[in-house]
């Protein structure tokens, strides 16, 4: 990949609110960099990315309206959708 | 470039890291048809991740990542991202799904090159954002995530925390402090020891180089996460003084752990957490082989020999194999060092209060999962591991908490939708024959 495609950037919707993060982010980073809780847990923790290699199941979101997603595995593209599990 | 693939390998590889690259090079560059499949939306696993594993060379990429690329590219490895191993519906099929569907996928010999994970314990606070695994921090950061000018607190156990420390200083973060659990003694005996591993010395001392200046504490560990909604600061017992920092994130794991739920799914016999396998690294059940971390962590070095290992053994080339065993047994001896070195104390069973959440699909508290006295029976009362994770987090972590040993797996192996649970119960036949993210 030539180092200038590093720097290009792409911008999703992270809970209603435009983000812009670097092209190859995950969708984990951009609800880091958005400052939102990936989901609420049973308990209503709010809970954010933990391994980063898509076993904890702790990052995941509705992507595009398929929820359960795991925000780790799935990389941003223009104008996805992205919303955190209640 | 998008294609479909043969419905059937001669040699099916799971897990697309340094051992199921090195088993799919070795097992195709022998003529057979060979496929690897990985659950991330690129090969190299997770210590070659970021680096170009496509066959491309760049000026960030590791030599031996990309020569393994290269030779898997050479030899027609078909390759099959973003795909996940839910399944075996019957023996010579496994049935695999992605965000769009699923498909079965057929083998002759199969080559389990599953990884590791890593060991996250409990403490209070773990379960705030921004606390991560160390290398789940380090992941984040190459898919990603800025950490410039962040204050990072590195902590567990480990050689990993050395290198996804020196990461994160390349990268721009402050380090305040690094937690390494072992006591200086075992550290000093490693030191020593590494004269007798050349390589491993001066790998050891160019990471030591990179962290010129950042406080490196021994028999130290995390105590306790604060923060109301994210991490801000960390409480740490550092050489028996108690001390809080303030910081943006923790990267936190207490060394690896074999995945092995796949190996149990198909049957193959474990022994003390690892994957049994004979000298060429078969498993138990005759077509099924195995190589790197779920044979016992071992690190990169050791997962390559084993993977070519499995790789030149599925395809019948033993002599070549065989060639490999010296190499094999000095990397194994090192991995057993690094066991004994960083061996976790006793101490950080004890980190946990009443009201600590253990189970973090669940939220299982420390104090419920205390009333009982098995896996078993935590899982049946308290739904401990019986989320998402399927007990992936914490069933290693109540493994040393409370001595409770994991139980049989089911399938699927990991949380599937409805049309591939379908497949499973055959009522349905798998319609997805082309896979988004596969190119040759």
């Amino acid at each position: 990949m030539p180092s200038h495609a590093l720097t290009t950037q792409v911008t999703v919707m992270v809970n209603g609110a435009p983000i812009v993060v670097p092209l190859g982010a995950t969708v984990a980073v951009a609800v880091v960099l958005a400052g939102q809780a990936c989901r609420t847990s049973v308990s209503g923790e709010p809970r954010g990315p933990l391994c980063g290699m898509g076993i904890c199941y702790e990052c995941r979101v509705a992507i595009d309206g398929i929820p359960h997603s795991r925000g780790c595995q799935v990389l941003c593209k223009q104008g996805m959708e992205v919303s955190s599990e209640k | 470039m998008t294609r479909e693939a043969p419905p059937h390998f001669e040699v099916l590889v799971i897990g697309g890291g340094p051992a199921g690259m090195a088993a799919a090079a070795r097992a195709a560059e022998c003529g057979a048809r060979v496929g690897i499949v990985d659950d991330n939306f690129r090969l190299g696993g997770q210590i070659w991740r970021g680096q170009s594993c496509d066959g491309q060379r760049d000026e960030t990429t590791d030599t031996e990542a990309s020569t393994w690329a290269e030779r898997m590219h050479r030899s027609g490895v078909t390759s099959l991202c973003g795909l996940r191993v839910v399944h075996q519906p019957n023996p010579g099929a496994l049935l695999a799904e992605n965000l769009d569907g699923f498909r079965e996928l057929g083998y002759q010999k199969l080559v389990l090159a599953t990884g590791a994970r890593e060991r996250l314990l409990p403490f209070p606070g773990w379960t705030l954002p921004n606390v991560m695994g160390a290398g789940g921090l380090q992941a984040m950061v190459k898919c990603g995530l800025p950490i410039r000018g962040k204050r990072v607190i590195v902590a567990g156990t480990g050689p990993l925390l050395l290198a996804v420390a020196a990461y994160f200083r390349q990268h721009g973060a402050e380090i305040p402090v690094m937690c390494e659990q072992a006591p200086w003694a075992s550290l000093a005996w490693l030191g020593l020891c590494l004269s007798g591993w050349p390589a491993k010395l001066l790998q050891g001392l160019q990471l030591k180089r990179n962290l010129a200046g950042v406080p490196f504490a021994a028999n130290s560990w995390p105590l306790a996460a604060h923060g109301s909604r994210t991490l801000d600061r960390l409480t740490i017992s550092r050489a028996g003084r108690t001390e809080t920092i303030a910081c943006d994130y923790l990267a936190c794991g207490f060394h690896l752990v074999p995945n092995l739920e796949l190996a149990l799914l198909l049957g193959c016999a474990v022994g003390d957490g690892c994957v049994r396998v004979d000298d060429f690294q078969q498993t138990t059940v005759s077509p099924v082989f195995c190589a790197g971390e779920p044979t016992g962590v071992g690190g990169v070095e050791l997962a390559l020999i084993e993977g070519q290992i499995a790789g030149l053994a599925a395809v019948e080339r033993t002599t070549e194999a065989r060639a490999l065993f010296g190499a094999r047994q000095r990397a194994r001896r090192f991995a057993r060092l690094l066991d004994r070195t960083f061996r976790l104390r006793s101490e950080l069973r004890h980190l946990s209060s009443p009201d600590t959440i253990v189970c973090r699909c669940e939220d299982v508290s420390y104090s419920r999962l205390q009333q009982h006295a098995t896996w078993r029976s935590a899982k049946l009362h308290t739904r401990c591991g019986m989320g998402p994770c399927q007990g992936r987090v914490c069933g290693p972590a109540t493994q040393l908490l409370f001595e409770w040993k994991p139980d049989s797996v089911r399938p699927p192996v990991f949380p599937a939708r409805i049309e591939t649970l379908a497949a499973i119960s055959g009522h349905s036949r798998p319609e997805h024959s082309e896979v988004p993210g596969e190119h040759r």
